[in-house]
């Protein structure tokens, strides 16, 4: 266990009945981290978080909060609190009364009770909204005051359940810019689930990929979309190319890989494959540099033919067919000056160039 | 529809409305209206407006006294099935218990036994157990009568509103003891006050139990019921129907103002 570990979890599992929501998951959650569990619907990430929260008791294993183990104490009992998906702010309250929910016990004079609670209202940025009723916010209100009455508590680490799933998507990025702030200032540990890829990109500190209910790799948001731990990982976050290769030669930290659309490719690669293993060669769509003069002899590129396109604003997504492969490869190109649509025409040869830093080495399974 | 039709010129609808209400309500109106009526005979032409079968009935010991008893029997048993609705409704609601359906079940099945049969089968088993009939052998039967709706009632309230209330409740750090006093009881109250009502209304005038399972003392239903005998007897009683008519109706307005107020605050729920 690291030291300055506040959650711990160790082989952890949950099943239901010979469902298994969480497998063996055993991983750290450092103090003062922004921590993401993505994942697609039903890979356990929220399973997960509701163990933490208390609602759910794992099967087996254990989960250490601040060096506690956890399985003994009741969710009232725990210094976590929780933002739920849809907020379960209590229709019965106003903002002042779903706020001071949790400091019944805390302690505090009427007084000092009030201006903890002004004290928050502010930081979450609706100063006098203490009287309104449940009925009487949106959304986004609602969600500010879930935070609230969250962050009153002062939790040793705040969980949040799809908390903007139900915002809309200019609301969704500007509470993103809001929760980063916030935890930075706050100091507090924030874990995170989500099914949102780009949403956990632009939060988190670090990330677990889940998929059916075992995490596949944890790693720091560039390290995840750059070099990819395995082919799931590679083609949930964001969209990968990828072509069937093996590796023909390894020297150095130099890999040369035969593959039958790309041809003969070389990289400098972090994780070394034996000569003759089978690999995955993958490439993120934005990494291929397209040209539509044939380039120089010695330059890494395939020949293609201009397939459909999406312009999609400030980038333009559009396919290319390669000789010898049924998918046509997905390019992605910044609108830097005007979109592509004006600069080709269907069935317009185009030359797709890569640098050897853009090639990711995948293990085939 | 069309709302600008002026009101002289109704279409079928409106006419088949007019009728309909005519039918249920025009019935009941004979009661308030006979119960002023200067004759001992339900009959027209009406005599004159008189208030002395009020006054009879003031004066009146007996019907007083099976009045009380009902009202007494119709707030114990509201109050009882609601809160065992209320623990029912939670345990089938909200906790993954083994034998659910078949407990569900029992609880309903006096919903569906004819009360006649029920009523033979607990007096058998009253007087096999040598349990002597009173208002309390009635209240326990009404008791059975009305949990299920109060049940119905309750399910439907606490299946209303999301679990992740209570949640977080708990999350907040309340017991679930404290969760239950500081968030459920407070959403589910306008489903508690409807149970209340409905509970009492049934127990209130139920009869073919109360007839079964009473003694000497009597409930409204069964004295009413027994003074149809006495023609003159019947006016008072029509004067007591006319004033538990109007008592109803308030009552009544104001169980569906407290449900309008809940179900506006459920509104708040939903994203």
């Amino acid at each position: 266990m690291e030291h300055d570990a506040i959650i711990s979890f160790q082989n952890v599992s949950k099943h239901f009945g010979k469902v298994k929501a969480v497998d063996h998951a055993s991983f750290d959650i450092q103090r003062g981290e922004f921590f993401s569990l993505l994942g697609p619907s039903g890979c356990g990430k929220t399973t997960l978080l509701r163990m933490v929260a208390g609602f759910e008791m794992p099967s087996s294993g254990e989960i250490f909060l601040d060096g506690q183990p956890m399985s003994v104490s009741p969710p009232n009992r725990r210094p976590v609190n929780m933002v739920f998906q849809n907020y379960a702010i209590f229709p019965h309250l106003d903002v002042r009364g779903n706020i001071a929910f949790g400091m019944r016990k805390s302690g505090l004079s009427k007084g000092d009770l009030n201006k903890r609670i002004d004290e928050v209202l502010e930081l979450i940025k609706l100063p006098g909204y203490g009287s309104r009723g449940a009925d009487e916010l949106s959304g986004g209100q609602r969600q500010r005051v879930a935070l609230a009455r969250a962050l009153i508590k002062q939790p040793k680490v705040l969980l949040l359940d799809e908390p903007l799933g139900a915002l809309d998507k200019k609301l969704r990025e500007q509470m993103q810019i809001e929760l980063r702030q916030l935890q930075q200032q706050l100091g507090i540990t924030f874990l995170f689930v989500t099914h949102d890829q780009e949403e956990a990109l632009t939060l988190s500190d670090r990330i677990a990929v889940m998929s059916e209910g075992e995490v596949l790799e944890i790693a720091a948001p560039s390290q995840l979309y750059e070099s990819p731990s395995s082919r799931f990982v590679a083609d949930f976050i964001g969209t990968m190319n990828f072509f069937e290769g093996a590796v023909t030669a390894n020297t150095a930290n130099k890999m040369t890989i035969a593959t039958r659309v790309l041809g003969e490719v070389h990289t400098m690669c972090e994780k070394s494959f034996p000569v003759g293993s089978e690999v995955w060669v993958a490439i993120r769509p934005e990494k291929f540099r397209p040209e539509f003069t044939s380039p120089a002899r010695d330059t890494d590129s395939i020949e293609g033919r201009m397939g459909p396109s999406a312009y999609l604003g400030d980038r333009s997504h559009f396919y290319v067919h390669i000789a010898n492969r049924d998918d046509p490869v997905l390019v992605a190109l910044q609108n830097l000056e005007g979109s592509l649509d004006q600069l080709s025409r269907p069935d317009q040869p185009v030359w797709l160039g890569w640098s050897e830093d853009a090639i990711v080495v995948l293990a085939k399974d | 529809m069309n709302t600008n039709r002026p009101w002289w010129r109704p279409d079928g609808f409106y006419i088949y409305a007019v009728l309909y209400l005519t039918f249920i309500y025009l019935p009941v109106l004979f009661l308030p209206l006979f119960s002023f009526n200067n004759s001992k005979y339900i009959a027209f032409p009406l005599k004159g407006f008189t208030l002395k079968w009020y006054e009879a009935m003031i004066n009146n010991p007996p019907i007083l006294n099976a009045l009380m008893n009902s009202i007494k029997i119709g707030l114990i048993v509201a109050i009882l099935s609601t809160i065992f609705g209320l623990l029912a409704a939670k345990a089938v609601t909200r906790y993954r218990m083994p034998g659910r359906g078949p407990v569900v079940g029992f609880i309903m099945i006096p919903l569906v036994i004819p009360e006649i049969i029920l009523g033979i089968s607990l007096l058998i088993l009253l007087s096999l157990a040598n349990i002597p009939l009173s208002l309390l052998t009635v209240g326990f039967a009404h008791l059975l009568l009305c949990v299920p709706f109060s049940m119905l009632v309750l399910v439907s309230r606490m299946e209303g509103f999301d679990k992740s209330m209570e949640e977080a409740g708990l999350d907040l750090g309340e017991n679930a003891w404290m969760t239950f006093w500081r968030v459920t009881f407070p959403i589910v109250l306008p489903g508690i006050i409807a149970s209340l009502l409905l509970t009492f209304t049934i127990s209130f005038d139920e009869f073919v139990l109360a007839f079964f399972l009473s003694s000497i003392e009597q409930t409204l239903p069964v004295y009413i019921w027994s003074s149809l005998r006495f023609p003159s007897k019947l006016p008072s009683t029509l004067a007591l129907g006319a004033a538990i008519f109007m008592a109803s109706f308030i009552v009544v307005t104001f169980a569906e103002w407290i449900r309008r107020r809940g179900v506006r605050l459920d509104s708040t729920s939903g994203i």
